[in-house]
């Protein structure tokens, strides 16, 4: 029997709000322990929450982005339970009326293929605080760090709309990618800010209703939610072959081990005792001002993925690419605006530049020594014939390592095209005396001949000359025409 | 000759701008009252003896000096033991808090500091509020000044029986389902719940998100109108405050009933009511036909679910707010070693919490538990939209209502204690109003045969304070049962 997964994630997403959720406390990472706290995110006795009208608006601006009905009213509730990374012992969240429903987002295939995620809801809510395990008199503590106490945290919970891993992760990327047009979150899964919760159960192929669904927690990166993905596909297939029956879970990722682990079962649904939060009057969102922040979203990538095509003549792939993250299409369009040459660029930063971004670091385009103003240059000095393409392409690597201009590396570096024909007929009589044979081959009409000529001239040249020049030159000289 | 302890805070404030009284005797006299009187009484948690010294000294030299002071700077409060008032211990009555010193002020603690007014103590309550008697404090219940058996009502007993004991000038309370009023009948003082929203919660240790507000618990109506005034007003730190501005109360109080429509609620004549307190209650309403008011018979009737309703919401609410005194942060820890943190939540707990406190927090987990929620917390909202309605067709004929303040007169200590559901009819005449976030005032109303305290309430649409004010301020001027005072 065949089966198939059932996937779907929930995304929480930490906003890039100032201050925490509920009071003035800045909102901040990697300070000392309980740097960032005051008394409301202590959650001491008698202190009330304020919402934060920022944490606000970047929400409903995912949750206008994601298509989502918004309510003239949403309201928060409380999620009751006991731990101590939570001061209060209960989360103020958004259960009965979030503040986005019925969304959907489109994730591109590669391949072109379009298919449609369902949103179930978006609602803000409080982060956790840290819990950190140590050793402290020989015995095994547990301390509190409550500097991410009651962070705005956005949670976008999915319909289980995905069936295979390759949507999975064109679902992940897409949802990335929007969230930073949106620049609601600087989204790094490194430090916890974009976190993608599992969800996947297995079904026969052709079968309606859905198996019985497993979550997965922990995985810090779209690489390990992958293999989270596999490892659960595989497992749960199996169970399912030899009869046997899927537990409704909670599993954690191990990511060194490269398996899940039994986290909790979820014997029905814990109980959280929902109810209104009290302490905070609905929110009422002004249908104008929800306009305003429609007008005001950004082009997002789609738009802009079509605009390329049409704007600059880029092939549709290309396109994509420079249109995944918005710094790098801002950065894109920044170069055309100094100097007109839009192939040129998208070359350039799809080979030499997005290679230099992610990785261990999460480095951004603008982490990086090089700006538009060394791209636009680097094309107008192309344009202008004084260097060839080899040469800027290694006047780029030069730059993106050192931060230097163009202009100055080609001057130092002496790279500026050899244009004094003279030097270049010199070149072009010596190899055609040192390499008479092929100079005979070519006479006796093997045209490829030439190019290998060619390649010799510009070896003299260390790459200064033009290869058309030489190979003019060539051809006319070895004809016995006078150049 | 009249003591300084005796005057109330309209009287001091005279007394300390002419110069006839200085604000450090009038703290001396107050002091002294408190060591008099407090052993029988017991309605201090604690006495902030030296920091009261201080602060009505530097009142004087500032007075002395010109500077431009709020009338009442000098006179003393006592804040109940649920306010945080800062560096001073907030044990909220119970032992889970007993080591518990705020790092920051409430907003109306800062309020009164701002108007010059001078924290005395704090003083006794119901533990974390949960109670009519005062006798569920972990650290000793609070006598009733009239009789030293009996209770002086709850949860603000403290409030309620250092004012009528002569131990503070000023007193503040919080009333959930009648806190302030219940126990301003019991101790014949005046008492005001204001609109809920009208006082900022800020730094008032929560019971019932929903139902908690903070109000006056006074001498006489005249200072319950100042006190509130300095009180009031919206909160940026609290989001349930309301954002309109305060009225100028004292300039206000007429005491003018002149054409004023009186409702009396027909369902409020309860069964098992005692007669004296009935017989109170219409001589009250004889009282203000008599000063050119007419009383007219009205329904509300959704009454009889109020305390149902209340006891289900209040302790939903409860259970969610008190989820946080779990000894990790602050607070009791019990004794390690634990077998894991769920045993050292449970350890600190049972130990920390009294019984009613237990009670209320099962009650109200029960009421937000899956299958139960719909049935008994939705269904407790709706009633309470009822409730509300009640009162808003009520006051579209009438102005204010009248009403009983409690069932009984103050009742012996320990003669509720072991029937909870008794002790919660208590609050059968103040819980509706909580439940509809409307303002309402007792005001002492007579004496029964036996001589204990028996209180009238008055009830007005939201934001009527001032209305109330001057109704129950009519009552004082035209009688003296305010004046009186027990024998200690």
């Amino acid at each position: 029997m065949e089966f198939e997964p059932v996937i779907g994630f929930e995304t929480h997403v930490e906003l890039a709000a100032k201050s925490k959720v509920f009071c003035d406390t800045r909102a901040e990472f990697g300070g000392e322990p309980n740097s960032y706290v005051c008394e409301v995110c202590l959650g001491l006795p008698g202190t009330l929450p304020v919402l934060n009208k920022t944490s606000m608006e970047l929400s409903l601006k995912v949750a206008l982005a994601l298509n989502c009905d918004i309510p003239e009213v949403t309201e928060f509730d409380r999620k009751n339970y006991y731990y101590p990374d939570l001061p209060k012992n209960y989360q103020i969240s958004q259960e009965y009326r979030p503040l986005g429903r019925n969304g959907a987002m489109t994730i591109l295939m590669p391949g072109g293929r379009e298919k449609t995620v369902g949103i179930h809801n978006i609602h803000l809510e409080e982060d956790a605080g840290k819990l950190v395990h140590d050793v402290y008199k020989g015995r095994g503590v547990s301390l509190v760090d409550l500097n991410r106490a009651s962070t705005s945290l956005l949670e976008i919970v999915s319909q289980p709309d995905m069936r295979s891993p390759e949507e999975a992760e064109a679902f992940m990327e897409t949802m990335r990618s929007l969230l930073r047009y949106l620049e609601v979150s600087d989204c790094k899964m490194q430090e916890g800010s974009l976190r993608f919760e599992l969800n996947v159960s297995m079904r026969p192929k052709g079968q309606k209703e859905f198996g019985t669904k497993v979550e997965v927690k922990n995985v810090g990166s779209v690489r390990a939610v992958l293999r989270a993905l596999d490892y659960e596909m595989r497992r749960q297939t199996e169970i399912l072959e030899d009869g046997g029956r899927v537990i409704q879970e909670t599993r954690l990722w191990d990511d060194e081990r490269g398996e899940t682990r039994s986290m909790r079962v979820k014997e029905g649904a814990k109980d959280y005792r929902y109810f209104p939060e009290p302490d905070l009057p609905p929110v009422h969102i002004d249908r104008e001002y929800l306009e305003t922040l429609r007008k005001d979203l950004p082009e997002l990538r789609d738009a802009k993925r079509k605009r390329f095509v049409e704007e600059y003549g880029l092939p549709d792939y290309d396109a994509g690419v420079l249109a995944a993250e918005k710094a790098v299409a801002d950065f894109f369009e920044e170069c055309t605006r100094l100097h007109n040459a839009p192939k040129v660029y998208s070359n350039w930063i799809m080979v030499y530049i997005l290679r230099e971004l992610g990785g261990e670091d999460e480095k951004e385009i603008a982490d990086l020594k090089i700006t538009p103003e060394h791209l636009a240059q680097l094309a107008q000095i192309l344009d202008s014939g004084k260097i060839n393409q080899n040469i800027a392409k290694k006047v780029l690597n030069k730059s993106l390592q050192t931060g230097d201009l163009p202009e100055k590396i080609i001057q130092e570096k002496g790279l500026e095209m050899v244009s004094d024909s003279g030097e270049i007929e010199k070149f072009v009589d010596e190899v055609i005396v040192e390499q008479a044979g092929p100079v005979e081959e070519y006479k006796n009409g093997k045209d490829n001949t030439l190019n290998f000529l060619v390649g010799q001239v510009m070896r003299k040249s260390r790459g200064k000359a033009q290869p058309d020049t030489v190979q003019e030159l060539l051809r006319k000289k070895i004809r016995g025409e006078q150049p | 000759m009249t003591e300084p302890y005796q005057l109330t805070a309209w009287e001091a404030a005279q007394a300390l701008q002419n110069r006839s009284l200085s604000s450090s005797e009038l703290i001396s006299s107050v002091l002294r009252r408190i060591g008099e009187v407090e052993p029988k009484v017991h309605a201090f948690q604690v006495v902030i003896a030296d920091k009261a010294k201080e602060m009505a000294k530097e009142i004087d030299d500032r007075r002395a000096r010109g500077d431009s002071l709020h009338p009442w700077a000098g006179v003393p409060i006592a804040v109940k033991d649920n306010f945080c008032l800062k560096d001073a211990p907030c044990t909220c009555s119970s032992r889970i808090l007993e080591n518990f010193n705020p790092p920051y002020h409430a907003t109306v603690v800062q309020k009164m500091l701002d108007a010059g007014l001078i924290p005395i103590g704090k003083t006794n309550l119901d533990e974390f509020a949960m109670g009519s008697s005062t006798e569920n404090s972990a650290f000793g219940m609070t006598r009733n000044p009239w009789d030293l058996d009996r209770v002086p009502g709850g949860s603000s007993g403290g409030s309620a029986a250092s004012i009528i004991a002569d131990e503070t000038v000023l007193s503040i309370g919080s009333d959930t389902g009648g806190s302030i009023r219940q126990p301003a009948a019991f101790c014949s003082i005046t008492g005001m719940k204001p609109t809920y929203g009208r006082v900022s919660r800020y730094g008032l240790v929560a019971f019932a998100s929903s139902l908690d507000q903070i109000g006056p618990m006074t001498k006489d109506v005249r200072d319950a109108a100042g006190l509130l005034q300095i009180i009031a007003g919206h909160d940026p730190h609290d989001s349930t405050s309301i954002a309109q501005p305060v009225p100028d109360y004292l300039t206000e109080l007429t005491g003018d009933v002149r054409g004023l429509k009186i409702g009396i609620p027909k369902e409020y004549s309860i069964e098992g009511m005692n007669p004296e307190i009935e017989k109170n209650w219409r001589e009250a309403a004889l009282f203000y036909e008599g000063q050119g008011a007419e009383c007219v018979e009205i329904s509300l009737p959704h009454t009889e679910y109020a305390i149902a309703v209340y006891y289900m919401i209040g302790t939903a609410e409860a259970s969610s707010n008190l989820a946080r005194y779990d000894g990790v942060v602050y607070g009791r820890r019990a004794e390690g070693p634990f077998e894991n943190i769920v045993d050292m939540y449970r350890k600190s707990r049972s130990e920390g919490f009294g019984s009613e406190v237990k009670r209320r927090i099962m009650l109200g987990t029960y009421v937000l538990s899956a299958g139960y929620f719909d049935a008994y917390y939705r269904r407790a909202q709706r009633v309470r939209t009822l409730i509300k309605n009640d009162f808003e067709a009520a006051f579209k004929t009438v102005d204010v209502v009248l009403c009983p303040a409690t069932p009984s007169p103050p009742f012996k200590a320990g003669e509720k204690t072991d029937d909870p559901l008794e002790m919660y009819l208590s609050d059968v005449f103040t819980a509706p109003l909580n439940l509809a976030g409307l303002p309402g005032i007792v005001i002492p109303g007579g004496f029964s045969s036996e001589g204990l305290p028996i209180g009238i309430q008055l009830i007005g649409p939201a934001l009527s304070e001032s209305r109330l004010f001057n109704v129950a301020h009519r009552f004082q001027m035209e009688t003296d049962i305010h004046k009186r005072r027990p024998t200690l």
